[in-house]
């Protein structure tokens, strides 16, 4: 007989779409990205790419600004500008196609160029949460980035030319909760454990326990145990060192007791506990990065303007202070044991974790008040997230793009010793633009122009080195190699490069992972690449 | 005529910079000029396997890159959950082939290429169709077809006393992603390290022992695996196997899970998890998708043309933390089971004692071979024998028997071989017995 029809929860049809990227940045990730303006500056191959790997995903709304019309060579490497199209207004037929992709979001477009709104409607780009520029002349980047710098709108640059790659990220803060590190340490507290711990876990003697019982015991009880006994024997002194830690692992591995046919064995939840030993025994200690972050002056100096992120630091920095120690992070790994003594165990952990946030929440709701703003610009639910993943919250502060430009020649003699270091394709690359300020088309064009061109580039790598008082030299190689390209864009290589920048914006729209800093460069020649702070 | 050709030709002038004029970096062998072109546009037929995230991106990449002769071969239909990257297909195409919708897409996009789709398994086709193709592209998230297509590479390799006939080899381009860390590596099958080779760096599925699901279980996944492994086979709620593509059953599993992690106080159990779960859904997204798919299509263009020196042979990308990518070399494996050439033996300390059932487990459980469910031959007397058999019922059952019995009460001697087929090859393995105890008296 077949069951009633199970009450299960309604799935949206958006959660149902979304479900395989829900799985990596969850519901509010999506809603900030649902709630993104984002704004592509030319509908170049590299452009679309990126407005793809936004679009797919949901973001609200985009608009190309593009005063070009599109060619035959667009055609043969922009997939969204398709032969029919050669003639027409490359803004309109961009946004038309990449609008195909998903009817949650909305698009439209400028059919002018950027220099063009620049001059005439500068605010017009302080409404978008980011703005992606590809193939910018100097003098469109250079005003662009000021502009964006001032107003605290994030910006990313790319440039896309035969095996070479580049993209820039410009922001001027950006705050992470959830950086999602690769591999994170369990938060357990055995040395100084809070009382509720402490007695629970002095419940258990394990030298008291018959066979049926010791197997099982969570491994966090057993190490308890044995860094109790360790005290026992050390004066009290805390296990420290590698050999103190020796020593507690050879007490578990001795604790074994044997079976019924006298076999000396040791349990898989004894095996857990020695090594768990490392990690367990380690001090709960508050990481330098944190630190900073909690004695930045944004957290210790707030104003009515102060971030969210930055409101919630200065309730946290009122918790560690008075705790001397971060909210634990509620959560504990998978161990042997039965069900009812890990269950007690994770509600101990989870129970300290709700009463800690709350600590903060309400420290954050009288600061808020305070600093007499809008009460419910942080909720319980945020503040809760926060604590959970605070030894993991990062802050980046990067740098002007016109200021690398302009103010600050880069340093970049450091890099420069490795001959095969990618910080030449960066130079070349700057050399390009320049190129292309002073001569108005790429370098290597025209078939017949290659020669003089590698000529003339070099010149000006050459003088932009000696202005930057590098005293390396660029191989001619390398300006002979970006000549050759002649300005070509290659799809596979945009196609990289725009899944890259897409996902660097994902990051700084949701505030999750932790970004690039600053510049990247990709030699698809040689498949690798590299990441430099400029 | 002339005037499409030319302007054909001013399509392709992007490829055309990067082909026909020499460069300080190119490969040693590049020839520079107007055939290359050509060449790639008319006469260098690719195959893709698979035409979801990464094939619909491998699709893109490489007609874009000048390869008009594409052939996708997928058995899968469009799901909803296919579209927050597959972005050749619509809402109106849920319940289409992927290749046919993906194909049809691409031809009409762009002007005079030629996608031909294949809706069917891999194992559907044979040695001619494979043949066929200047080199063979993959975007699969199943590691079962990549080593069969592998396998299937390797056994069209010839060979002219022992030395290996470079004519014979097809390129294997393979690309792999699971959330925002991906994977793209070049094979020059008989030449560098095959899937085979390095089966190791496949991680092993997470597995929870049964007696945790049965009797003490903590987390929210012990609770779906129990309603999943051990009430939906005895309950049988819909008289028919687990799909978990069907939202009742979904929902089923779900109340079930919640029942019983309500009994053991234990949180979290959501219907996403659930669903994760049962299905071993793996997170995805467009943006890595992409980069994985441009850098395998980039590596198909540099062995078409040879204007670079391909990737040697494996590359890694993550861009959880920053953006970062590393390249290495792979080692072929001396004595791999498929790309070596050397006969496979298998050391047998005591004939008497090891049962047939312990080498079926073997080649289940080592991590050199990861087979599926094999099937083993034998050779007795000149007249072939089952020894077990798995895929057929009624094979099955007859040779169950087998199962428990000695090699030496199977009549199997020192020195013979084996023939063991399995889902993860296109071909039977041969293994040769090989007994420390040589001397054991024959019943």
């Amino acid at each position: 007989m077949a069951s009633p029809p199970p009450k299960s929860p309604e799935q949206t049809e958006k959660s149902k779409k979304y479900d395989r990227q829900l799985r990596l940045w969850g519901d509010h990730g999506q809603v900030l990205l649902e709630n993104a303006k984002v704004c592509l500056i030319n509908a170049t191959t590299l452009g679309a790419e990126i407005l793809k790997s936004l679009i797919l995903p949901g973001i609200g709304a985009f608009t190309i600004v593009d005063g070009e019309t599109v060619t035959e060579e667009d055609t043969g490497s922009n997939f969204f500008l398709d032969y029919d199209s050669v003639g027409m207004p490359r803004a309109r037929v961009a946004t038309q196609s990449l609008l195909e992709l998903n009817a949650d979001v909305h698009g439209d477009y400028i059919d002018e160029t950027p220099e063009h709104i620049l001059s005439h409607t500068q605010n017009f780009f302080n409404k978008f949460n980011i703005v992606i520029g590809t193939s910018l002349p100097e003098k469109v980047l250079i005003p662009l980035s000021k502009h964006l710098w001032e107003a605290n709108v994030p910006l990313i640059v790319c440039r896309s030319i035969g095996f070479l790659g580049y993209i820039r990220l410009q922001v001027k803060e950006h705050t992470v909760i959830e950086a999602h590190p690769d591999n994170e340490n369990p938060d357990l507290r055995l040395i100084n454990p809070w009382p509720e711990l402490k007695v629970h876990l002095e419940k258990t003697d394990i030298s008291k326990l018959d066979n049926k019982e010791r197997s099982h015991v969570p491994a966090l009880t057993i190490l308890y145990y044995f860094i109790k006994k360790f005290q026992e024997h050390n004066n009290g002194a805390l296990p420290r060192s590698r050999s103190d830690k020796d020593e507690i692992r050879k007490m578990i591995q001795e604790s074994a007791v044997c079976d019924e046919n006298g076999v000396q064995i040791l349990e898989d939840n004894f095996q857990e506990a020695i090594h768990l030993v490392n990690i367990g025994i380690n001090p709960q200690i508050i990481p330098t990065q944190l630190k900073k972050i909690l004695e930045d002056d944004c957290c210790t100096h707030l104003t009515q303007d102060s971030s969210p992120f930055w409101i919630m630091c200065a309730g946290l920095r009122e918790l560690v202070q008075a705790e001397e120690s971060l909210p634990v992070r509620g959560t504990l790994p998978d161990m042997a044991s039965d069900s009812g003594s890990y269950i007690a165990l994770q509600q101990i952990y989870q129970k300290k974790a709700l009463s800690q946030s709350e600590f903060v929440y309400r420290r954050v709701c009288q600061i808020v008040t305070d600093l007499g703003i809008q009460q419910d610009i942080i909720s319980e639910q945020e503040v809760k997230l926060f604590c959970k993943h605070c030894s993991e919250l990062y802050v980046m502060r990067g740098s002007c793009i016109a200021d690398e430009y302009e103010k600050n020649s880069p340093d970049l003699s450091v890099y420069l010793e490795d001959p095969d270091s990618l910080m030449f394709s960066y130079v070349v690359l700057r050399g390009l633009e320049r190129f292309l300020g002073e001569y108005n088309v790429y370098p290597g064009h025209l078939d017949d122009q290659v020669e003089p061109d590698v000529l003339k580039l070099k010149i000006i790598t050459g003088k932009l080195l000696s202005e930057w008082r590098c005293t390396q030299i660029l191989r001619d190689e390398r300006v002979h190699e970006v000549c050759r390209y002649g300005g070509a864009e290659l799809h596979s290589v945009s196609a990289v490069l725009g899944g890259i920048a897409a996902h660097e914006a994902i990051k700084l729209l949701t505030h999750q992972y932790k970004p690039l800093n600053n510049t990247f460069i990709y030699d698809a020649i040689t498949s690798s690449s590299a990441t430099y702070t400029l | 005529m002339a005037e499409c050709h030319e302007a054909d030709q001013k399509r392709w002038n992007n490829l055309r910079k990067v082909l026909e004029r020499a460069g300080p970096f190119c490969h040693p062998e590049f020839e520079h000029d107007s055939d290359l072109l050509t060449f790639i546009l008319t006469s260098c037929p690719i195959l893709i396997i698979g035409a979801g995230g990464l094939g619909c991106e491998l699709l893109k990449d490489l007609v874009l890159m000048g390869f008009q002769q594409i052939h996708i071969i997928d058995m899968d239909t469009i799901d909803l959950s296919n579209l927050n990257r597959q972005f050749l297909f619509r809402r109106k195409d849920i319940g289409c082939s992927k290749a046919e919708v993906a194909a049809a897409f691409i031809n009409k996009r762009v002007t005079n290429c030629q996608i031909i789709p294949h809706f069917c398994k891999i194992q559907d086709k044979d040695e001619s169709f494979y043949r066929e193709f200047c080199m063979i592209v993959c975007g699969l998230d199943s590691i079962v077809a990549r080593r069969w297509i592998n396998g299937m590479l390797v056994s069209l390799l010839e060979y002219e006393d022992g030395v290996l006939k470079t004519t014979s080899i097809i390129p294997l381009v393979d690309g792999g992603t699971e959330g925002f860390k991906g994977n793209a590596r070049v094979i020059l099958p008989g030449m560098s390290a095959c899937v085979e080779c390095t089966l190791d760096l496949y991680p092993p599925q997470i597995t929870y022992p049964l007696c945790t699901i049965a009797n003490t279980p903590r987390l929210p996944e012990h609770c779906i695996e129990y309603a999943k492994v051990m009430l939906w086979p005895k309950e049988n709620p819909f008289n028919v196997p687990l799909d978990g593509d069907d939202p009742q059953h979904t929902g089923w599993i779900y109340e079930k899970s919640l029942e019983r992690a309500l009994e053991f106080n234990i949180p979290g159990v959501t219907y996403r998890l659930v669903q994760g779960v049962i299905k071993n859904i793996i997170p995805a997204v467009a943006s890595t998708n992409a980069v994985i798919a441009g850098i395998c299509a980039t590596e198909v263009f540099k062995i078409a043309t040879n204007c670079y020196v391909p990737l040697k042979n494996y590359l890694v990308f993550n861009d959880v933390d920053g953006i970062y990518t590393y390249t290495y070399e792979a080692e072929k494996k001396e004595n791999c089971l498929v790309c070596s050439q050397i006969p496979q033996t298998l050391t047998i300390p005591d004939p008497t004692k090891m049962k047939l059932k312990e080498i079926i487990a073997l080649f289940t459980e080592s991590s050199q071979y990861q087979m599926k469910s094999p099937g083993l031959t034998t050779m007795i007397d000149g007249k072939s024998k089952t020894l077990y058999m798995s895929a057929i019922k009624s094979i099955e059952e007859r040779t169950r028997k087998n199962l428990n019995k000695t090699l030496v009460e199977l009549d199997l001697r020192d020195g013979c071989e084996i023939l063991v087929a399995d889902a993860t090859s296109p071909n039977t393995m041969v293994v040769r017995l090989n007994y420390l105890s040589a001397d054991v008296e024959m019943k």
